[in-house]
């Protein structure tokens, strides 16, 4: 179970978490909605411990990640896998090196088991045969599955994804979606999805929870979110123009 | 207006020392990085190859064409006082003690320095610095560490590379062109050359190699903004090792000068 406790972050002026609480259950699939840049990545930042809040707890099976040193934290990692937006796929390196970084730099596997670890790896995303590519040469969804193949190889109990089908198309998106709900099913991992995509959250979510002016402003099933009576959720997954996240930016441009 | 001229004067003074505690930490880091087992010999070939060899041509034109031109400009000097055969000795004391190490530095950090900003800036803005983090691996050890060791390695080599370079483009204008013997401009370029000014030479380059490495690195690791923040980290980045290069060379310059007296 991993919990967040009175989580506050900002950046010079500008609070981005503020005294956000959550609680991600283990094993199912946690989707966390909110509008373009309210604090999503940041959040999934500080729970891998890449960031350090300015106040609040994030403990992951009863380890506090914001107090961790490095050494511990470097083990905690490895029980993680983290997709980005852009992939973040080390454009100097070869798909096997990118996917089989962790085993090759943390384990004293040798190479014949690492290379099927990788081949395993690539064939659950669906890309075998391109491990001496470079990322270069992949198109964009392929490199988001490359993304996914280098969390997964290590074996993570826990996947992060952040805007998982955020710049490849519908088809591709809905792909991603499939890849993820069936590496649920298959690794029986906890997942927790960053997205402003409503189609991908209802597909993949067990849970959904809006964040929203640094806060957790509602949680629920898929079903309870699609017909939540709150305003601020209700405009957003409707993704209608008029409602009180927008009227309250009218307000704040016209002061 | 006095007080917005000490606020804006405490400021600067602020940012300086933020900057210069910043680097001194990533220096630290690295050096204790640098001794931490395990060590990737691999990356720091790579790199050597990258920093070091890949700069020889560049290296080449500059330290030759410095010499040549270092040759013809005391020639106009020399000749009036009948005093030619000096020339060797002058080229050959300017390229190891001066010349060598600060050219060859300047030319790195246009071209190394430049080069590891830019690739870490874009590795910053891509994510794939945090990507390294999730993945459980340092990125000083991983990035900084091999850079450094390659550069501290390879730019007291590319020095001496230049030295001599720089000594055989005087010895064509000298012999060539001014019609020196071949045998006595030799003589005279190795006679009066001692070996603590080669040495001082390269201990500066080395100096110069941890100020590329470092203000590199660092100005890549705090990029911020897509491809124009690379770009403006990226001249940052050769402006200050320019200026740190210049000002460290004056410091040791004169070290040298009071201890050796």
């Amino acid at each position: 179970m991993i919990e967040v406790i009175n989580l506050n972050k900002s950046f010079k002026d500008n609070k981005v978490l503020n005294n956000l609480n959550l609680t991600i259950e283990s094993g199912i699939t946690s989707v966390i909605i909110g509008r373009s840049g309210c604090g999503k990545s940041v959040l999934l930042k500080h729970i891998i411990g890449i960031l350090k809040p300015n106040s609040g707890q994030v403990i992951i099976d009863g380890q506090d990640v914001t107090k961790l040193l490095p050494k511990e934290l470097n083990k905690l990692r490895l029980n993680f896998g983290m997709v980005f937006q852009g992939a973040a796929l080390f454009d100097s390196m070869t798909i096997y090196e990118n996917v089989g970084f962790n085993l090759i730099e943390h384990t004293d596997m040798d190479s014949q088991t690492i290379a099927k670890r990788v081949k395993e790896a690539l064939a659950l995303v669906g890309l075998s045969g391109i491990e001496n590519l470079r990322p270069a040469e992949l198109s964009g969804g392929m490199r988001k599955r490359v993304g996914l193949a280098r969390a997964i190889c290590v074996r993570p109990k826990i996947i992060l994804y952040d805007e998982p089908t955020t710049g490849v198309d519908p088809i591709m998106a809905d792909a991603v979606n499939d890849l993820i709900k069936n590496l649920h099913d298959k690794l029986q991992v906890t997942s927790i999805v960053v997205t402003h995509d409503m189609v991908s959250a209802y597909k993949v979510g067990s849970k959904i929870s809006m964040l929203y002016e640094g806060r957790i402003i509602e949680t629920g099933t898929p079903e309870q979110i699609k017909n939540t009576h709150n305003p601020v959720v209700k405009q957003f997954v409707t993704g209608a123009a008029e409602g009180p996240i927008t009227a309250q930016n009218k307000i704040v441009n016209e002061v | 207006m006095e007080k917005s001229i000490t606020r804006a004067v405490s400021r600067r003074l602020n940012d300086l020392f933020t900057y210069a505690g910043a680097t001194s930490l990533l220096l630290i880091k690295t050096v204790f990085w640098a001794f931490t087992p395990p060590f990737k010999i691999r990356q720091i070939l790579l790199q050597m190859q990258k920093v070091g060899v890949e700069s020889l041509p560049i290296v080449f034109l500059t330290s030759f064409f410095t010499g040549m031109v270092l040759a013809l400009q005391s020639a106009y000097q020399m000749q009036r006082i009948s005093a030619q055969i000096y020339i060797a000795s002058l080229v050959a004391l300017s390229m190891t003690r001066e010349l060598g190490p600060v050219l060859t530095g300047l030319v790195v950090a246009g071209r190394v320095g430049a080069s590891i900003t830019a690739e870490l800036g874009t590795m910053k803005v891509t994510e794939q610095i945090d990507a390294l983090e999730t993945l459980a691996a340092n990125p000083i050890k991983y990035l900084v560490v091999p850079r450094f060791m390659a550069l501290l390695i390879m730019l007291p080599l590319l020095t001496l590379y230049a030295d001599c370079i720089g000594i055989f483009g005087g010895y064509i204008i000298g012999v060539f062109k001014l019609h020196l013997s071949p045998s006595i401009y030799m003589n005279m370029t190795i006679n009066p050359l001692q070996l603590k000014d080669v040495f001082t030479g390269l201990f500066k380059s080395a100096i110069f190699a941890a100020i590329i490495v470092i203000i590199g690195c660092y100005e890549g690791f705090r990029t911020e903004g897509g491809a124009e923040g690379v770009g403006r980290s990226t001249t940052v980045s050769v402006v200050t090792a320019f200026i740190l290069i210049i000002a460290a060379d004056c410091l040791f310059t004169a070290l040298f000068y009071f201890i050796g007296r």
